[in-house]
């Protein structure tokens, strides 16, 4: 990936009107300072000035200007949306950065330098070479606990972060169990605790010692923050109740996988229902190389 | 109310606070020793407050010392101490009772949850000890245990109160700041809360800081009593030499004025 | 700042020394009261001191200064505490604490305890205050509660609703349940029938029996005179001139 260098003929071809990736340059810069700061303080806030996207909040605006600032004519990007790169913000997405950057882009997450995603963290595993982009809605982990900003930050300074485990043990009581199910919080490093974005919980352990760059962008709230490749990310929990990840009785209606993330499909209004891979990329992946071997075995 | 100990677990000196040019309080010093309960009686607006805030680690006073008797390294200055520090000890060795219970609780989990937040604060991660531990303090403040996992917006308000006690007795703490604890009771419920009160100060070797506008609170909980009047001390003694035999014209008015049933 | 005064012959407990009190009523136009002057007794164990005089010669006050519910003006009040000898009317709030605690019981003539707590706990919290656990606190006050027939089926209820003489036998069962080596006693017998008074009289001669020093205010005559070692007549001061 190639962040600093862009070519204007590149850019120029792609539309006449814009600068490379939508925003000015300063504006890039003063995010990557933003970035560069998060990186070295896994898990750490750092608020940035956020600009006006030609999109509303809620839809991502935080991870376009994140994807928009370490974007390089080289990149291939891939954006995903709940795990599909089929779906109306992944494509609006996708389209954008088509438009003002005019760099290649993909649904194969191997294939991918960089991607943007809301909710999923992909079931192929990703590489050192790789950057992951996240949409945050809220960043601040302690919000629930404490209205007051002023206050947040102070217990993030001290690390004062008992009170989070307060909803844990509430859900225990309530449920029997730990019920939250996404947008799980975790301690990265050590010391910070995150918002790892509404991503299942099921994702939480892929983040953990990732060999990809994590980032994070918060759009309305104007806070960026990182986990730098392989970086401890570890979910909250009690000694009598540990951590645990979500788990189906079926198996993907399509593609049979049995350790991916599945959602579930009404099918019709009779009650009927299947299971299916989230990630389209992946559950493709996985019949493109069923049907391959099947053919092999008709050609014998 | 321990005689033989040799240093106080709270020394109070010089302490004023103004809000620009009003007085807050004035010229407070005063030592509390352990297991002591100390009363500050005094009308709306005589500084009561303020007092309690500077000394308990909320608002720093303009001019002034506060000294607490830390578990490791004896008197320290409770405002030349780390934020750090001084946080870890408001939710370890002190303890507050609001006068709403709604400003101490947090009302949206239940009355286990409530009481579990300072242990998970200091590091308890097992869910079922935390949990046996709600339990023995619901029990110590005679809580209706079956309602454990409630809310405490479904509970009475000397329920709540109990449950605000019990939040912030768990820790083991040594000193207490109560701010008219049992002002917005009923006045048969707050007999019942004040008997509770005496008995755990006493169980726990508590000591304690009452603010009251109260003096019959004052009189059944407290041995010893200042009167305060725009922003000053103007009295301090025994609570029941001060209530039976007040010295300064202003603590006489006071004594004077509460109505005999 | 505790005052120690030069030590007297050991075997007296009790000495006030030229003890001076008025109130001065600031918002009653100053008026000055004037109900001690120049009050000096000893009492050494074994004694009983009975105080004598009409209503307004000051008696009540005079046991309030010598427990330090009132703030004498002058003179001095010493008690010997734990062998050493303390200055009441100089000690600090603490050692007047640490004094009641463990050297001087009072029984004042009406009851003033916090409503609806239990008569048992009610006589069992001097006791509880000293640190006796709960149990024998209580074990404790019900021999006292039965010694003055406070009758077994009230013991757990609180008593402001009881007559006045069981509330005053209450008082008396939480004044004489834990051993305190000075009692100062105000009319405890005024509202008991001739057999309480009797058992209230054999409390107090085996307390002063046992090496105590009281000192007492009895309207009765015959318990008076049936108590007293020593007299003080006291007199209502005339206005200063």
């Amino acid at each position: 990936m190639d962040t600093i260098s862009q070519s204007p003929d590149n850019f120029h071809a792609a539309s006449g009107s814009y600068n490379f990736a939508y925003l000015d340059e300063q504006t890039k810069r003063m995010i990557r300072r933003a970035l560069l700061k998060a990186i070295t303080i896994p898990g750490y806030q750092v608020p940035f000035g956020g600009r006006e996207m030609p999109l509303s909040y809620g839809w991502g605006t935080g991870g376009i200007q994140v994807t928009a600032s370490v974007i390089g004519p080289e990149d291939i990007l891939k954006v995903i949306d709940q795990g599909a790169d089929d779906t109306t913000n992944a494509v609006s997405i996708r389209s954008f950065f088509a438009k003002t950057t005019g760099v290649e882009t993909t649904t194969e997450t191997a294939e991918a330098t960089l991607i943007q995603t809301r909710h999923r963290i992909p079931e192929t595993p990703l590489r050192e070479d790789q950057v992951i982009v996240y949409q945050v809605p809220i960043p601040e982990p302690l919000r629930w606990l404490e209205p007051r900003e002023t206050e947040t930050r102070k217990m993030h300074g001290l690390a004062e972060y008992g009170g989070m485990h307060v909803r844990l043990y509430e859900d225990i009581t309530r449920y029997g169990k730990i019920a939250t199910s996404y947008d799980y919080p975790v301690i990265v490093n050590g010391r910070y605790l995150m918002r790892p974005s509404p991503i299942p919980k099921f994702d939480n352990p892929k983040m953990d010692q990732n060999p990809a760059l994590q980032l994070f962008g918060a759009g309305r709230e104007k806070r960026i923050y990182a986990v730098p490749p392989y970086t401890s990310v570890k979910s909250l929990d009690f000694e009598d109740h540990p951590f645990e990840i979500q788990t189906w009785d079926q198996d993907c209606a399509i593609c049979g996988s049995t350790d991916s993330f599945l959602d579930e499909v009404i099918t019709d209004d009779a009650g009927g229902r299947m299971f299916v891979c989230s990630d389209t990329d992946y559950c493709g992946q996985r019949m493109a190389a069923h049907d391959a071997s099947d053919e092999t075995e008709t050609n014998q | 109310m321990n005689s033989g100990s040799t240093a106080p677990l709270l020394s109070v000196s010089g302490l004023s606070h103004y809000y620009g040019a009003i007085t807050g309080c004035c010229g407070v010093s005063f030592d509390l020793w352990p297991g002591e309960v100390i009363g500050v009686v005094g009308e709306s607006g005589s500084g009561k407050t303020t007092l309690l805030n500077c000394i308990s680690g909320r608002m720093a006073p303009t001019v002034g010392k506060v000294e607490f008797c830390t578990r490791t390294e004896g008197l320290a200055d409770i405002y030349r101490m780390s934020e750090a520090e001084r946080r870890m000890l408001m939710r370890t060795d002190w303890g507050f009772v609001h006068q709403n219970p709604r400003d101490g609780l947090r009302m949206g989990v239940s009355a286990g949850a409530n009481i579990g937040e300072r242990l998970m604060a200091v590091g308890a991660r097992h869910y079922g000890e935390i949990r046996d531990t709600a339990n023995d303090w619901l029990g110590k403040v005679e809580f209706n245990l079956d309602r454990m996992d409630h809310l405490p917006s479904t509970f009475s308000g000397g329920m709540q109160q109990r449950l605000q006690i019990a939040r912030n007795l768990v820790t083991g703490p040594r000193l207490v700041f109560m701010d008219e604890p049992t002002g917005g009771l009923d006045v048969s419920v707050q007999a019942r809360l004040l008997d509770l009160l005496r008995e755990l100060v006493t169980d726990l070797g508590l000591s304690a800081i009452v603010v009251t506008h109260d003096l019959a609170v004052a009189r059944l909980i407290t041995q010893r009593l200042m009167v305060m009047r725009q922003g000053e001390v103007v009295e301090t003694g025994l609570t029941d030499q001060v209530l039976d035999d007040p010295q300064h014209p202003y603590s006489q008015l006071l004594v004077s004025s509460i109505l005999q049933v | 700042m505790s005052f120690r005064s030069p030590d007297p012959t050991p075997e007296i407990i009790v000495w006030v020394e030229n003890l001076a009190k008025q109130f001065v009523l600031h918002n009653q136009g100053a008026a000055i009261l004037e109900v001690l002057r120049d009050v000096s007794l000893t009492l050494r164990s074994g004694d009983c001191l009975v105080l004598n005089g009409p209503s307004g010669a000051g008696k009540s006050s005079l046991l309030r200064c010598i427990y330090g519910n009132y703030k004498s003006d002058s003179g001095r009040i010493v008690v010997r505490h734990n062998g050493q000898p303390v200055d009441m009317v100089a000690a600090t709030p603490r050692e007047v604490l640490s004094v009641r605690r463990q050297t001087l019981g009072y029984v004042s003539q009406f009851l003033k305890v916090i409503p609806r707590v239990a008569t048992i706990d009610v006589v069992a919290e001097p006791l509880r205050r000293e640190g006796m656990e709960a149990g024998r606190a209580r074990d404790n006050a019900a021999t006292m509660l039965h010694r003055l027939n406070v009758p077994e089926r009230l013991w757990k209820l609180a008593p402001a609703t009881f007559s006045g003489g069981e509330q005053q036998r209450v008082n008396i069962a939480r004044g004489f349940v834990s051993d305190y080596p000075v009692m100062l006693l105000d009319e405890p017998t005024s509202a008991l029938d001739a057999t309480n008074r009797e058992e209230v009289i054999a409390l107090v001669q085996e307390k002063l029996a046992a090496g105590a020093a009281v000192i007492g205010i009895f309207h009765d005559e015959d318990v008076r005179d049936r108590l007293a070692t020593h007299l003080l007549n006291m007199a209502p001061l005339r206005e200063a001139a």
